[in-house]
């Protein structure tokens, strides 16, 4: 029933990090050709295959095998591509210019109409040759399925080698990885900033759980929340300004609003249990978190004013780290069952809980900005992994780290 | 023809002026601040190391005050599975550092909880912390005062034990008090 597809990407540059392994078949998938792009393989990576790794991680489209080159200015026969049952077909071409960027061309082809549907030229720098290719597959996602692509976004991560503990961002794919910040001291919770410049993590570098803000490009960072006790689980307000963090600070683990600048702190909640894991819903009007305070951890929401919190998870006795879709309509939490720790996700509307992964150590869930995909951490063959889901559960890539435990996923949002 | 004489001080502030030539000339060859054309999007993500110990850090050794002080074992105590109250066992533990703490008033420690790897790493870190402020209440009714002491949490980020039995879960579930 399921069809296991496992590939390497052809990438000849050392930073490449993860092997992408997928399983499942979507319901209905777009056959797509990737045509091998004229000169590609000359500049360190082979935008194609990039391109064709991209639409497959995301379920909604099958690779048709190219082994041809052809360009943008090519006139492709189409009855060639027909036969192959391609539906689509991309084509391009990369061409070092004088000043040392590439230009970067693609055209999009509908085979079954025999038309053109579009294509672009863009001139990046050599690292963006990744990024270039990304913006292709999110041009070819969102005109084929009327849907913005996120191949281009970036998520952030910890990994963990020895007692090193490295907090990374890389490509969606988990491609082309940079250290953020390295630590001899346990990282945890990163969270994006939702213009995508800072990232909000919990580091325990003074013996002890403190939120830092740190600008992406600078390295330039600061302190947040530093109070007597524990500070941690930043999460940020749709509009960037605040941040609902955990302290312990008055006793107790509970929830806080605080400026982005560490600024002007205000107590959410007020219960004799533990309140943590804060998140947002898209509006900003509502904080999810967890709650021991009915005798088991569930997940709970309340206004951002204050006031009496909702109960949101019923099933089972053990339910953490809520994150709300972009469009507020599902949430994806963990479960525990037994011994096994599981990704659910729940219609806010009302619903019953739906399992969507098939391991037992499944950790931290992240909606991709377009809610397509869920990225989250999880255990195989004694490594920890991360691992990526359609939200019908039918489309899982995992991301294998070739060097580390790799944790604490979170994706970032659009706008690279 | 005539040769115009150096005078001593000429002839020094030519040697220097060389000097500085040749050393403008070296500056301008090892730093080359525009060697790249600017890249079209910045995508740098600049690191910052926190493994380096500071270079002026000089860690304490007193000998004197070592019989007033507890150490290894004396500084842990265990908890239950899925339990936050410290259990008798833990007595001698609390009492013994309670002790330290009242005779000296200036002495100061961290209660750092633990859990062991079940679970979210956030609800084990306030799990953790349920643990150590339980460990601090304990050593303030024993006699230590209350801004003697800080409360933190590791959660399951710091095991004393690796591995995914029982033995090493009742290992792990603690509080460790340390000096500040």
């Amino acid at each position: 029933m399921l069809a296991l597809v496992i590939w390497a990407l052809a990438s000849p540059v050392a930073q490449a990090q993860f092997r992408v392994e997928m399983s499942g078949v979507g319901a209905s998938q777009v056959p797509i050709a990737i045509a091998r792009f004229r000169d590609e393989d000359r500049y360190g990576q082979v935008l194609s295959a990039i391109v064709r790794a991209d639409l497959e991680r995301s379920g909604l489209f099958r690779g048709v095998d190219a082994r041809e080159v052809i360009d943008e200015e090519a006139k492709p026969t189409m009855a060639q591509w027909r036969a192959l049952a391609a539906d689509a077909l991309v084509v391009g071409s990369v061409t070092r210019l004088a000043d040392g960027r590439f230009d970067v061309r693609f055209k999009l082809w509908d085979v079954v109409k025999g038309a053109e549907l579009g294509g672009q030229s863009t001139l990046v720098a050599q690292a963006d040759l990744r990024l270039a290719a990304h913006r292709i597959a999110d041009y070819v996602h969102e005109k084929l399925t009327g849907q913005k692509g996120v191949f281009s976004t970036r998520i952030a991560y910890v990994t963990r080698a020895g007692r090193n503990f490295t907090l990374r961002i890389a490509d969606a794919d988990g491609e082309g990885g940079q250290v953020a910040l390295n630590s001899a001291e346990p990282i945890i919770s990163p969270a994006w900033s939702p213009d995508g410049r800072e990232l909000a993590y919990v580091s325990f570098e003074s013996q002890k759980a403190v939120v830092y803000v740190q600008d992406v490009v600078s390295g330039k960072r600061r302190v947040v929340a530093n109070f007597k006790g524990s500070n941690s689980a930043p999460a940020w307000s749709p509009d960037g300004q605040t941040l609902a963090v955990t302290l312990s600070r008055d006793g107790g683990s509970q929830l806080y609003l605080i400026g982005r600048n560490g600024d002007n702190v205000r107590r959410l909640t007020q219960s004799m249990g533990i309140d943590t894991e804060p998140a947002f819903s898209p509006d900003g009007q509502f904080v999810y978190f967890v709650s021991d305070r009915g005798g088991s951890p569930q997940i709970y929401r309340t206004s951002v004013g204050g006031g009496g919190a909702e109960r949101i998870t019923f099933a089972g006795s053990y339910n953490i780290s809520p994150a709300v879709s972009p469009d507020g309509r599902t949430l994806a939490y963990i479960a525990r069952q037994g011994n096994a720790f599981r990704l659910y996700t729940q219609e806010l509307s009302g619903g019953a809980p739906q399992l969507l992964s098939d391991t037992s150590d499944d950790e931290s869930p992240s909606f991709a900005p377009n809610g397509r995909l869920i990225i989250y951490a999880s255990r195989a063959q004694g490594r920890d992994v991360l691992m990526t889901t359609t939200l019908d559960g039918k489309i899982r890539a995992r991301l294998v780290s070739t060097s580390a435990d790799v944790r604490e996923p979170v994706w970032g949002p659009f706008g690279r | 023809m005539s040769f115009k004489r150096l005078s001593p001080s000429s002839a020094s502030s030519v040697l220097l002026s060389a000097i500085c030539a040749a050393a403008l000339v070296g500056c301008g060859s090892s730093v080359k601040l525009d060697d790249k054309a600017p890249p079209v999007e910045n995508r740098t993500a600049t690191p910052v190391d926190t493994t380096a110990p500071a270079q002026s850090q000089v860690t304490s050794v007193d000998l004197t005050k070592g019989s007033a002080d507890t150490t290894g074992a004396d500084r842990i105590v265990y908890f239950d599975f899925d339990s936050y109250t410290v259990r008798d066992d833990a007595r001698r533990v609390i009492d013994l550092n309670a002790k330290v703490l009242a005779a000296n008033r200036a002495k100061r420690m961290a209660a750092e909880g633990h859990t062991d790897e079940r679970g979210g790493r956030e609800y084990n870190l306030a799990l953790g912390q349920k643990r150590a402020e339980a460990v601090v209440r304990a050593l303030v009714v024993s006699g230590a005062a209350e801004n003697q002491l800080e409360a933190v949490s590791f959660g399951k980020e710091r095991p004393a034990a690796t591995g995914s039995d029982e033995a090493a879960y009742a290992k792990n579930r603690r509080v460790e008090l340390t000096n500040r």
